[in-house]
């Protein structure tokens, strides 16, 4: 075993466009998505027939069919057929947790390569049959004459449910929206506040599309060219005239402050610096640490969504850096209020001293740093696709400036959060 | 002596008539029950920029495990911080639909006139978010104690905003002031506690004023007088007897004194409370020197002195015979002052003791018949204000409560129309209970309360009466 290890480099990236939920990807796989983001990426790099150290990816909402889906994927690509791969699941963490673990074996030396994605569909869940139709069909399958496989199938009722997948956590039944709406609402948010950061998130996605920053970033699919999500002409006017969908009449979170359902896949290569040499590629950022936290929403301890305003801070101490030493931050913006619940966390010092034990509060950020090319509330949000989309869109970010420190912060179900440090 | 009035107006068909009759509503008052946290319900702590006491209330709020709540950013976050509270946050622009137990603004940062607008941006929106039997308490500077004139101008004007929340404030609530002199921040906690908490529940529009320069001792909350003496005048019966059940119940040893022909309801009310008997007529000539011999003899001394024996004879003037004005001034203001010197003389009382007296609405707004009556307990007024920082030299302290309409064997027997208008008449159109008082009472008894000194508080609902 080596007992050094190598930094990472964050080598390219490559999604599809995101799209709304039942919008043009309506036909689209998991597998099919993931394929595409992959064959961007290996055409993108030049990497067609590489036996990779590994491919990591996953999806969260995934068909019983996709078991191996990231395997499966990696075989309709045009990389070797010897690269292996593995299925990754944390929530909304799944992708950037994906790149953690690629990253990892990197730097111990035990691969030089590898590929890390993510790939998400609302528009073709994977509806299953309940306990109680299983039972019957147990019994049918079971039985022995006709008239036992009647007698089975009179137990059939149109009252038995199918299985949808929700967007709820099991263990307090509420919905992400609903606990996000509990942690707002703790946190005072307004719904001005909330709408102000969408309309940045909107105008920042298009500002980037029209000066080129994703050309190296998207490739096109199934006709969409751009995020179908983003409203480039988004105003707090118009925001303002939206009534809450989650909170009750008195919330504060809207359509617009909160992520739409939606389709997409991403993928990122990384490698060690020899091996990116040899491939003549060079890093766009490194992959400096990265920390998961999960907090204890079950007993209302803590919201759902606040597990990154742990990790962040345990982060910074082992890295000796402070929240304002850095040049970037991509915190995702699963809702506005997400974002903007763990910004005022980290000013508050009743929240650094009682919950992070911190003597000082970690203090603000400058915001005109904060998801500079976008964020989730414009792109969409395809759970899995979005830590790749972030680690791609701030490597490409940290080397066109030449330089500089990121910060990635992602929520997910759970209560879980996955946060990074990228440097070039 | 039940008010059968209150109890109508709080069942549902009472509650219809009086509200669309517009009759008075009065709400059944929480009190305090042992056992009870300092506050019920949550507590929105807030200040004005540059105040002095967010440190320390903060402190107070959180070992009394309150649940706080208040803006993000400012001083008082911080002081949250400092302490580790998990204080919520409040803003104002986002409400939702929840009540406060109590408002608590240090208003200490207002230095000018102008930003008295501080008060308004406070209350404004929390005004009707405070709960049945919730608590309003503003801290100021003691406007003496400000040496630029409009710092003091502006600290005065919060008598008059405190005094009129309390009559804004409905189902129970009460308003009060209390006035901090600088370099007083740490004496703050008994009296915030009082104030906060049910047992302040008939005190309202009042003002406290707090001096500097005494250490409070640390207490246990439950127990505040646990291993005090205290002597109870009048301890036979009503306010009396109330005051000696609630110095017991906090854990004093009660000396109950009356006159020899009370002494079987004396007695029996002190083997309750687990107390002893002193028996004799305040007025005689011995009764001093007699009192401060039982005291060192039987108990080395006495920690809490409690005037509370008086009478009333009431006539108007010109019908008032010599024997109505001399018997009751005896009783109620000269044989105080007599008890007071001998103690004080020979040192009974021990270090940070408390002499604290019972004076009455009466003596602040006069009452036609009581000449006799308003002079005596005016005077009590006088002997507080006058012994006040003559007592502070020997780390004691000295204070009154001037009780309002309380539901007595006395007030039961005033004629109704009198009765009616006395018990309506104030925020909280209700009389009060004798436990009202012996709760006042209780909170200057504390070893906790040596920053009040030389105050007068009405325990009167904030009667409309000598307003």
């Amino acid at each position: 075993m080596n007992d050094k290890t190598r930094k990472v480099a964050v080598l390219a990236g490559n999604r599809i466009p995101f799209a709304r939920s039942n919008g043009p990807y309506l036909k689209a796989s998991n597998q099919d998505m993931l394929t595409t983001a992959f064959d961007g990426l290996i055409e993108r790099t030049g990497i067609e027939g590489e036996r990779l150290g590994e491919v990591a990816a996953g999806a969260v909402v995934k068909l019983a069919r996709d078991i191996n889906l990231t395997r499966e994927s990696v075989l309709s690509t045009k990389l070797a057929p010897e690269t292996p791969a593995y299925d990754v699941g944390q929530a909304c963490g799944t992708g950037l947790e994906a790149a953690i673990l690629v990253a990892n074996k990197i730097a111990l030396g035990q691969i030089d390569s590898a590929i890390a994605g993510g790939s998400d569909t609302t528009s073709d869940p994977p509806i299953a049959i309940s306990d109680d139709i299983r039972e019957v069909l147990i019994q049918l399958n079971n039985a022995r004459s006709n008239v036992d496989r009647l007698k089975a199938l009179a137990k059939l009722r149109p009252t038995m449910p199918l299985d949808i997948p929700q967007n709820a956590e099991p263990r307090t039944g509420l919905s992400m929206g609903e606990h996000m709406s509990i942690t707002a609402a703790e946190w005072g948010l307004t719904q001005a506040e909330q709408d102000e950061l969408t309309v940045a998130s909107h105008k920042n996605l298009a500002a980037a599309y029209d000066r080129g920053f994703n050309d190296d970033l998207v490739t096109p699919y199934l006709g969409l060219e751009r995020d179908n999500n983003l409203r480039p002409d988004s105003s707090a006017e118009k925001l303002a005239t939206l009534k809450p969908v989650f909170g009750g009449p008195d919330g504060t979170m809207t359509a617009a402050n909160s992520t739409p359902l939606s389709d997409g896949a991403s993928a990122v290569l990384l490698g060690s610096d020899d091996w990116a040499e040899s491939h003549g590629l060079a890093a766009l950022a490194y992959l400096i640490d990265a920390e998961t936290a999960a907090v204890d929403f079950v007993s209302k301890k803590e919201g759902l969504l606040m597990a990154p305003a742990y990790a962040v801070p345990r982060m910074l101490e082992r890295n000796g850096l402070t929240l304002q030493d850095f040049d970037y931050y991509e915190i995702h913006e699963a809702f506005a209020a997400q974002v903007l619940c763990t910004l005022k966390a980290w000013e508050d010092p009743v929240f650094c001293k009682e919950r992070l034990g911190l003597d000082k509060p970690l203090g603000s950020i400058d915001r005109a740093k904060l998801n500079v090319n976008g964020g989730s509330l414009a792109a969409g949000h395809p759970f899995a696709a979005t830590g790749g989309r972030i680690v791609a869109s701030l490597a490409n970010q940290l080397n066109g400036a030449g330089g500089g420190r990121g910060l990635i912060s992602i929520c997910a179900a759970g209560g879980q959060g996955v946060v990074a440090i990228l440097e070039a | 002596m039940s008010d059968r009035y209150t109890q109508i107006v709080n069942n549902p068909i009472g509650s219809l008539i009086a509200k669309n009759v517009g009759l008075p509503q009065p709400t059944e008052l929480e009190r305090y029950e042992p056992g009870q946290p300092a506050v019920t319900g949550p507590v929105l702590l807030g200040a004005a920029p540059g105040g002095r006491l967010a440190g320390s209330l903060a402190g107070i709020l959180d070992r009394a495990d309150a649940e706080i709540h208040s803006e993000l950013g400012g001083e008082v976050r911080d002081a949250l911080g400092a302490v580790g509270a998990d204080a919520e946050v409040w803003n104002p622009d986002v409400p939702g639909s929840g009540k406060f137990k109590a408002l608590v603004f240090d208003a200490t940062g207002i230095k000018d006139s102008t930003e008295l607008r501080e008060l308004w941006r406070f209350f404004q929106p929390t005004m009707r978010r405070v709960a049945p039997s919730g608590r309003v308490i503003v801290l100021g500077t003691t406007p003496q104690a400000c040496e630029a004139p409009r710092e003091r101008t502006a600290q005065r004007a919060l008598e008059g905003f405190s005094r009129a929340v309390g009559k804004e404030l409905r189902y129970g609530a009460t308003a009060n002031l209390i006035y901090i002199a600088p370099g007083a921040e740490n004496g703050i906690e008994s009296t915030l506690r009082f104030f906060i908490s049910p047992r302040s529940a008939y005190v309202s529009g009042q003002v406290v004023r707090l001096s500097e320069g005494v250490e409070a001792p640390e207490i246990d909350w439950e127990q505040p007088l646990n291993g005090k003496v205290a002597l109870v005048t009048g301890a036979s019966r009503g306010i009396g007897e109330a005051i000696a059940r609630g110095l017991a119940r906090d854990g004093a040893k009660v000396v109950g004194l009356d006159i020899p022909p009370l002494a079987e309801d004396l007695a029996a009310v002190m083997a309750e409370v687990g107390g002893s008997s002193i028996c004799l007529d305040i007025t005689s000539d011995e009764a001093p020197a007699k009192i401060r011999e039982q005291l060192s003899a039987e108990h080395g001394g006495v920690d809490i002195v409690v005037h509370n024996a008086g009478v009333t004879k009431d006539k108007t003037l010109g019908g008032m015979d010599e024997e109505r004005w001399s018997v009751l001034m005896e009783i109620n203001l000269s044989s105080e002052e007599r008890i007071n010197d001998e103690l004080l003389a020979a040192g009974t009382i021990n270090d940070n003791g408390r002499i604290i007296c019972v004076s009455s609405i009466s003596g602040i707004a006069g009452n036609a018949g009581q000449t006799n009556y308003s002079t005596s307990k005016a005077g009590v007024i006088g002997m507080v204000q006058a012994m006040a920082p003559h007592v502070a030299e020997k780390k004691l302290t000295i204070n009154a409560v001037a009780p309002g309409f309380i539901e007595t064997a006395m007030t039961a027997a005033m004629p109704i129309g009198l009765r009616e208008a006395g018990r309506r008449m104030n925020s909280l159109s209700q009389g009060g209970l004798p436990v009202d008082v012996a709760e006042a009472i209780a909170w200057y008894a504390s070893p906790a309360s040596g920053a009040a000194n030389g105050n007068v508080v009405r325990v009167c609902g904030q009667s409309l009466i000598g307003a």
